[in-house]
């Protein structure tokens, strides 16, 4: 019989740093949730990667587990190196959607493209929250930020898209809205070989929702619930009836050779030919 | 192994020397973005590496380079990047990273003319002062200068064995000169070469980091839960964003673990110092002229010192101010327009007059006749 | 022999000069030498010319840059315009047979027809280079035989290595005074 789910058994017991109605706090207890289901009792063999803002802080002390943070946008590169050099480890990113579409939006389609054995979870608050609430390259068309302070006026990026497009094994987007969904789709990632993306739109009630003109914690959430699409139906949608929305579901699903194969294949066949 | 790198005579390219240095001590690990002039060096060990269980990888800038090289370093790699100036100056946010963090890897910076892309075929000396303070906050460098084919093999090996060492990022800090030239060189059997391992940490240990001596240093995976970070943190590696206190000891040991240790990094090479009034400070590629000037000038019956400084920083501060007393003047010749000159002038005291020697533009370098011409009277 | 000898071997883009300097560097590290071998390429791509230069000594070799040359190895006009002034008034001279106009000079000249060689004898003007190197060694005795033939094997693919020390071999046959 397998043990209760008990969440300190995953955690250094230290108090995790962020404001109430954080939507961080979704995000672990369906991470750990995830990984006690796919039978992890703890977190040896993983290895946590991430970078700057508030989502790179999830894991990073507070995670009983070997921790990696690193500058802002550089998660998934150090990500790289360990998963390259120790093949057999569990590499997990977490990171904003500033940090991993921002600043570090390159290395993640590099990743993808390169179908490199890591999962990466983005918690996207649309916002800049640590440094203040400033505008990002997800934040919705048309929203009052600390840089945008008459109304934003650029578009925002559909990150899952893209990494799906990109060469992705696995992608999926939720909302915190959508807690279960969001925890299967983390089974789903951290049993897929090769690249696994997992988007989540969460709430900053802090930064964000305040100024976009949510009163509520609950407000946001409702927000999310109305305006999430499923993928199957946005298929059906034209652009103008897209504007807006939030596109959830997985968006792909692939069993292409991850980098590692292709990299020891390569390796097999350089030693052949040079002794 | 041994069938790579056979002992024996070489006509090596220096960055060739620099690929078989590394693999050589143990480099098993190479993340880069191509550049000119050091791009030999990322080519040779994409073929090397696969052939001794290594990983070679060509990943999409300098700042991911630099990442997945701290990445490989933290799952036990000896690991290492190469890049000319551009390049570096996108790698001096991971510098710090890797100097915060206490991450042995290796930089090797192949320099040429800029600022910008500038002149990138030429040979240069121009990212001295940016390899001891590219990256922001206090820090402290260890930067090393190779002068000849055989010093891209052995500091190569040195670099790497002072990142294992102190836990700290090396840099070596070559140029277009010595990095394309090639020249006789001679390898060592493998089991003559010095290798220097990170300290390992005991079972239960749980303080990797900031520590007053080097701090033993695990790798992920091996069960101790280690907590990396670029932010401030104690001795567990728990970040303190606010307390005085723990920046304070954490910079302080970082700092001091260097600097207490100066006398094991600092090496010299001299030639006819004593009791000569004029003396030359220079490294690298200048440092060849140097010395050829010294024999031309003695051929004529003038005896004048050279210094050859073959750690860059930390700078023998003490060494040169010693030699300040005894001299009168102290001529430094740089491919640069004054940047060691500063810290010569620095360490003289106003005890020797210290004059600089520049040239830049076109990987020209400075001729022996030009150096003549400012000590032999 | 001198004790140190400089040389620069200039020709167009593609002639194989620099190559050229690598195999007659190795050949004499073979010999024992200290050699320092540098390398130029125009910045222009097309029609520039690259040069190889090399320090052959038994010495130390500390600058390793060549000023005035001993000898001068050229592929073609612009290379040998562009060089000829770098060489030692005493020094030596070799120049493809290609090359028509050659200045007043006081150095001793040896015309090799190394490109016409290659087209005619090799079937490809790429083996030039190595043809000129026979006739250096062939002229100077800047290393020995066994030497450079050992360091065209280490520095050439194995499918071309016959055919480089054929090469090498019509350059010591074909040399003009």
């Amino acid at each position: 019989m397998s043990p209760r789910f008990i969440i300190r058994n995953y955690l250094r017991g230290l108090k995790f740093p962020f404001c109430p109605g954080c939507g961080n706090f979704t995000v672990v207890n369906s991470f750990l949730r995830a990984v006690y289901e796919l039978g992890h009792y703890d977190l040896q063999g993983f290895v946590f990667c991430s970078g700057i803002g508030c989502a790179a802080w999830i894991p990073s002390p507070y995670f009983l587990a070997d921790s990696i943070h690193t500058p802002h946008g550089r998660s998934i590169p150090v990500a790289i190196g360990v998963k390259l050099f120790r093949p057999e480890l569990r590499v997990v990113v977490f990171g904003g959607d500033g940090d991993l579409a921002g600043i570090g939006l390159n290395h993640l389609l590099h990743a993808a493209r390169r179908n490199v054995d890591i999962n990466v979870i983005m918690v996207n608050n649309m916002v800049y929250g640590m440094t203040g609430g400033q505008v990002a390259p997800t934040t919705p068309f048309g929203t009052v930020t600390t840089t945008t302070p008459y109304r934003s006026f650029e578009r925002p990026l559909d990150v899952t898209r893209l990494v799906a497009t990109a060469g992705a094994n696995y992608a999926a987007k939720w909302t915190t809205a959508h807690p279960k969904q969001f925890k299967e789709s983390i089974k789903r990632a951290l049993q897929t070989r090769g690249f696994s993306f997992v988007e989540i739109v969460s709430q900053c009630p802090t930064a964000f929702g305040r100024r976009a003109g949510f009163k509520t914690v609950a407000e946001m959430l409702q927000w999310f619930k109305q305006n999430a699409i499923p993928k199957e139906k946005a298929e059906k949608m034209s652009l103008e009836e897209l504007e807006g929305k939030i596109i959830v579901g997985e968006f792909v699903f692939r069993t292409a050779p991850t980098l590692g194969d292709n990299l020891r294949q390569m390796l097999m066949e350089a030693r052949k030919t040079c002794g | 192994m041994e069938g790579l790198l056979k002992p024996g005579i070489y006509f090596w390219q220096g960055n060739e020397a620099c690929a078989y240095g590394a693999i050589a001590v143990g480099c098993r690990f190479f993340a880069g973005y191509p550049i000119t002039p050091s791009s030999e060096i990322a080519e040779h060990l994409a073929r090397l590496l696969p052939l001794v269980n290594g990983v070679f990888i060509q990943m999409e800038d300098e700042l991911a380079s630099l990442n997945a090289v701290i990445g490989a370093s933290w799952a036990g790699a000896k690991a290492m990047t190469a890049t000319s100036g551009p390049g570096f100056s996108l790698m001096q946010e991971s510098i710090g990273y890797a100097f915060m963090t206490e991450t042995p890897c290796v930089i090797a910076n192949v320099q040429r003319a800029g600022p910008s892309t500038g002149q990138a075929t030429k040979g240069a000396q121009g990212d001295v002062m940016q390899a001891r303070w590219g990256t922001h906050g206090d820090y402290n460098a260890i930067v090393l200068s190779p002068n000849s084919v055989q010093e891209m093999f052995e500091l190569t090996i040195r670099a790497f064995n002072l990142a294992e060492k102190y836990r700290t990022p090396v840099i070596l800090l070559a140029d277009e000169v010595v990095a394309h030239m090639r020249e006789k060189i001679s390898v060592p059997p493998i089991n003559e070469v010095q290798v220097v391992n990170r300290k390992e940490p005991k079972k239960g240990d749980r303080a990797f980091f900031a520590l007053e001596e080097v701090a033993p240093m695990p790798a992920v995976g091996e069960g101790f839960n280690v907590s990396v970070t670029g932010s401030t943190h104690d001795e567990y590696g728990v970040r303190f964003t606010a307390n005085p206190e723990v920046h304070r000891r954490l910079i302080g040991n970082l700092m001091n673990k260097i600097e207490s240790h100066k006398h094991e990094i600092v090496e010299l090479e001299t030639h006819n110092i004593d009791g000569c009034s004029t003396v030359i400070v220079c490294y690298g590629c200048t440092a060849r002229t140097a010395y050829e000037a010294v024999e031309e000038a003695e051929k004529r019956g003038v005896k004048v010192g050279y210094v050859r400084l073959k750690t860059l920083w930390p700078f023998p501060t003490e060494t040169i101010g010693e030699l300040a007393q005894q001299a009168e003047k102290i001529v430094v010749p740089e491919m640069n327009l004054r940047q060691i000159f500063y810290e010569v002038q620095r360490a003289a005291c106003g005890k020797a007059e210290v004059v600089a020697l520049n040239k830049v533009g076109g990987g020209e370098m400075i001729t022996p006749e030009e150096i003549l011409r400012g000590v032999v009277p | 022999m001198d004790k140190r000898i400089e040389i620069i071997i200039a020709g167009l883009g593609g002639q194989g000069a620099v190559l050229a300097g690598q195999i007659l560097g190795r050949a004499a590290v073979y010999d024992g030498k200290n050699v320092v071998q540098t390398q130029s390429y125009g910045a222009e791509a097309r029609g520039s010319a690259a040069k190889s230069e090399l320090i052959i000594s038994d010495g130390k070799i500390a600058f390793p840059m060549v000023r005035k040359c001993d000898v001068l190895v050229v592929m073609s006009q612009p290379a040998l315009d562009k060089y000829v002034n770098n060489l030692k008034e005493e020094g030596i001279l070799l120049v493809d047979t290609l090359v028509g106009d050659i200045p007043e000079t006081r150095a001793k000249v040896y015309k090799v027809p190394a490109t016409e060689k290659a087209e005619k004898v090799l079937g490809n003007k790429l083996y030039a280079n190595v043809i000129m190197l026979g006739a250096l060694v062939k002229a100077t005795g800047i290393t020995s035989w066994k030497a450079m033939e050992k360091a065209i094997i280490d520095s050439v693919p194995e499918k071309a290595r016959q055919a480089n020390l054929e090469a090498f071999k019509e350059g010591t046959k074909n040399i003009v005074m």
